[in-house]
């Protein structure tokens, strides 16, 4: 408990630098893999992340130490070339493009591999803190280092900020951006620039392993809360940050521990519990309203066959006649049953069922929309009577009041549908 | 640069290793799966290291198992986060399998005392100390190198598996509703693979490592797929790279004093980005017949 008072007041000014850095890095790599998974190029961030691990060792032989700016140039430029070749080989080969991005990915890592080993045993004694790269330490970062990364993220997220309009044209439409004569050829040059750097940044806190997951996780977790493009930036970067700070505190309390992993895992936690949980878009509500809506459709069909027998002269109504009438729905329509009645829309009385007034009135509504709905496409859309029937079957459950005055004035109050049926009112004696 | 005994049964298992791989790669590239097969890779991880802790030690049956129980549940949670929740393909590649990986990383630091694996081993092995590693029966008596046993069986395991499900692998990979239409159980097909794919990156992991199982399965695939168009042509070239990469890639870390697995992953990629460059040269802009029809001006 005093770790976690110490941790979070900031008494120790390293750790109020890293908490902030980290901060900045993962609102920064939130942005950057936001727009790239609504371009659909989530897993590009992959193989950037992977692919700077050749830089990094080459920066690292030629400075002969872990100088930042060395390192970050290398991993750039290694980010940069597997970005280039990505497109290459998808513009000049029928390679596909998870083939492409799986092979890339896979030969900058295996050189990366055979240039960490050379260093290995070259006996460097700076090597130590080579292997940080893979899995990342926040913790161990250096102040220096910190204002390097922290200020390319601030670059990031003011690049992203001031061109919002040109990147979101860039990852919704780009050949519109073409049409009305915006560059989209060098916005996607920047945009390419900015995804790398926010790798390189990241790389040091969360490893190359692991990276891919702070570019893809916050924008697919945010994706479920909103439709807008700004509180979807604003919620991927706070998703980011507070996983950024609880990967960094817990490196912090158990110094062996990498913060990567840690990082990830909260992400992932965030990401699953917005796949599940999340209002309107979330895997419960839509089972939910999916519920709902089929006892709402069944209730219907049912109120819709009483009313179907009235018509037709029938008099009374046995539980079983309505069983029969939905085979292999028994229980179903026991159940439905024991609703409707609950709601006062139907009556039973010693086995047989009737309607209550309102329900009447309900089941006469259901009709009336889906006869109307007939009669609209019969007159308006030219579709012939014997094809009308099956999308009013749907519809009839859906179309509001509104819609139903506005058809009712539009069709003059018919009396007959296309079927040559009564299209039944509140006030008709049925 | 010698041939010794050593370094023959170090080519030799590299060879079987590669073979396996391409082998499952090329079903899995022809079904857009490539990066599917990294996310297994990855998410065997977890897998390893409880089976690891559980039998305590790697020769253990438990972590063939926990591997491939992982590789599958990372299938299944793709699947499911791209049907039922409706995240789109590549980030739920993406999301799963880095979540599978961080909790394997976590795993090993948390059992860091009691399980003698650590991380460099399992994401870039080490073929080099395989002629040491002996399998020694009760009786004292050895067998020689233990991970040349596992590539034995793993390559017999996967030739049988492809041989005999060819016809129904075929199918669902370049028309998976055919399939179901004629009444090929494609879903199940599909997680058989999927299976195959965890079994080989276990069985290669001490090897190779996990990451660059995910180089042998994607990149001969990719290599032949640029020079053939035919099914059986696209498996014996696979193959055959295969070997290659494992004998050049054994003398150029031999050469250069490196990682093996890491060279082969090198020497796979020259190859393949240089065909890739060999075959984007179009005829045309060697004999250069056509020229863009210009635009009418007013």
């Amino acid at each position: 408990m005093s770790d976690f008072v110490y941790f979070f007041t900031f008494q120790d000014a390293s750790i109020a630098f890293v908490v902030i850095g980290i901060t900045l890095l993962g609102i920064g790599s939130a942005y950057v893999g936001t727009y790239s998974f609504l371009d659909k190029k989530a897993l590009l961030g992959d193989a950037i992340s992977h692919a700077v691990l050749p830089g990094i060792c080459l920066g690292f032989m030629l400075a002969g130490e872990k100088n930042p700016i060395y390192i970050v140039t290398g991993a750039f430029l290694s980010g940069a070339l597997a970005t280039f070749l990505t497109s290459w080989l998808k513009s000049n080969t029928r390679l596909s493009d998870d083939a492409i991005i799986a092979s890339i990915l896979s030969i900058f890592f295996g050189f990366g591999v055979v240039l960490l080993t050379v260093i290995q045993k070259s006996g460097n004694p700076e090597m130590a803190g080579l292997n940080q790269f893979i899995f990342g330490n926040a913790i161990a970062i250096l102040e220096e280092d910190l204002y390097i990364y922290g200020g390319l993220a601030i670059l990031i997220i003011i690049t992203l900020t001031a061109f919002r309009k040109e990147f979101s044209m860039l990852v919704f439409n780009a050949d519109f951006g073409k049409s009305i004569g915006y560059p989209m050829g060098a916005i996607r040059l920047v945009f390419n620039v900015l995804m790398i750097l926010a790798v390189v940044i990241g790389i040091q806190a969360i490893g190359v392993v692991l990276m891919a997951a702070l570019l893809i996780a916050p924008g697919a977790a945010a994706r479920f809360w909103t439709d807008k493009l700004g509180k979807l930036l604003l919620i991927s970067g706070a998703f980011s940050a507070i996983s950024g700070i609880i990967g960094t505190y817990v490196s912090f309390v158990i110094p062996q521990m990498p913060t990567g992993p840690w990082v990830v895992v909260c992400l992932s936690l965030f990401a699953f519990a917005s796949f599940l949980f999340a209002p309107k878009k979330g895997v419960l509500s839509r089972y939910i309203a999916r519920r709902y809506y089929l006892k709402k459709t069944h209730q219907d069909h049912l109120l819709k066959l009483i009313f179907h027998g009235l018509e037709s002269g029938k008099k009374t109504f046995s539980i079983e006649e309505i069983y029969q009438s939905f085979p292999y729905k028994k229980g179903e329509t026991k159940h439905t049953i024991d609703d409707l009645i609950k709601s006062d829309l139907l009556t039973q009385n010693q086995g047989l069922i009737d309607f209550t007034p309102k329900g009447k009135s309900e089941a006469k509504r259901i009709v009336r929309l889906h006869r109307l709905w007939e009669l609209y496409l019969n007159e308006y859309m030219n579709i012939a009577p014997d094809h009308v029937h099956d999308s009013a079957e749907k519809l009839e459950h859906i179309l509001t009041p509104e819609l139903e005055a506005l058809l009712e004035s539009r069709l003059n109050y018919p009396k007959l549908d296309p079927h040559q049926e009564a299209i039944p009112r509140d006030n008709d004696e049925l | 640069m010698s041939f010794d005994q050593n370094a023959f049964l170090i080519i030799f298992t590299a060879s079987l290793i590669s073979i396996s791989c391409g082998l499952l790669g090329v079903f899995m590239m022809l079904r857009k799966m490539s990066m599917t097969g990294d996310a297994i890779s990855h998410a065997v991880l977890p897998g390893i290291v409880i089976g690891f802790f559980v039998s305590g030690s790697q020769r253990g049956l438990e972590v063939i198992i926990g591997a491939g129980i992982l590789g599958i549940l990372a299938t299944l949670i793709i699947n499911w986060l791209k049907n039922k929740a409706k995240v789109q393909l590549d980030a739920s590649i993406g999301i799963t399998f880095t979540l599978l990986f961080a909790i394997g990383i976590i795993l090993i630091n948390m059992l860091a005392y009691k399980v003698d694996l650590d991380q460099e081993c399992v994401l870039y092995g080490e073929i080099a100390y395989l002629p040491i590693d002996l399998w020694i029966t009760d009786a004292g008596f050895s067998m020689g190198p233990r991970i040349t046993y596992l590539a034995v069986l793993n390559l017999l395991l996967v030739a049988a598996f492809i041989f005999l499900l060819y016809k129904e692998l075929t199918l669902t990979s370049f028309d998976e509703n055919f399939g179901l239409v004629i009444g090929l159980p494609a879903g199940a097909i599909n997680l058989a693979l999927m299976s195959m794919v965890s079994y080989t990156t276990v069985s290669s992991f001490e090897a190779v490592g996990a990451i660059l199982v995910v180089a042998l399965l994607v990149v001969p695939p990719a290599t032949a797929f640029l020079w053939t168009k035919k099914l059986t042509s696209l498996i014996k070239l696979t193959c055959g790279l295969g070997i290659f990469i494992a004998i050049a890639g054994y003398y150029m870390a031999y050469l250069v004093d490196s990682s093996i697995a890491g060279m082969m992953v090198a020497v796979g990629g020259v190859v393949f980005l240089g065909s890739a460059l060999f075959k984007s040269i179009k005829p045309n802009s060697i004999f250069g017949t056509s020229t863009s029809i210009k635009p009418l001006e007013n």
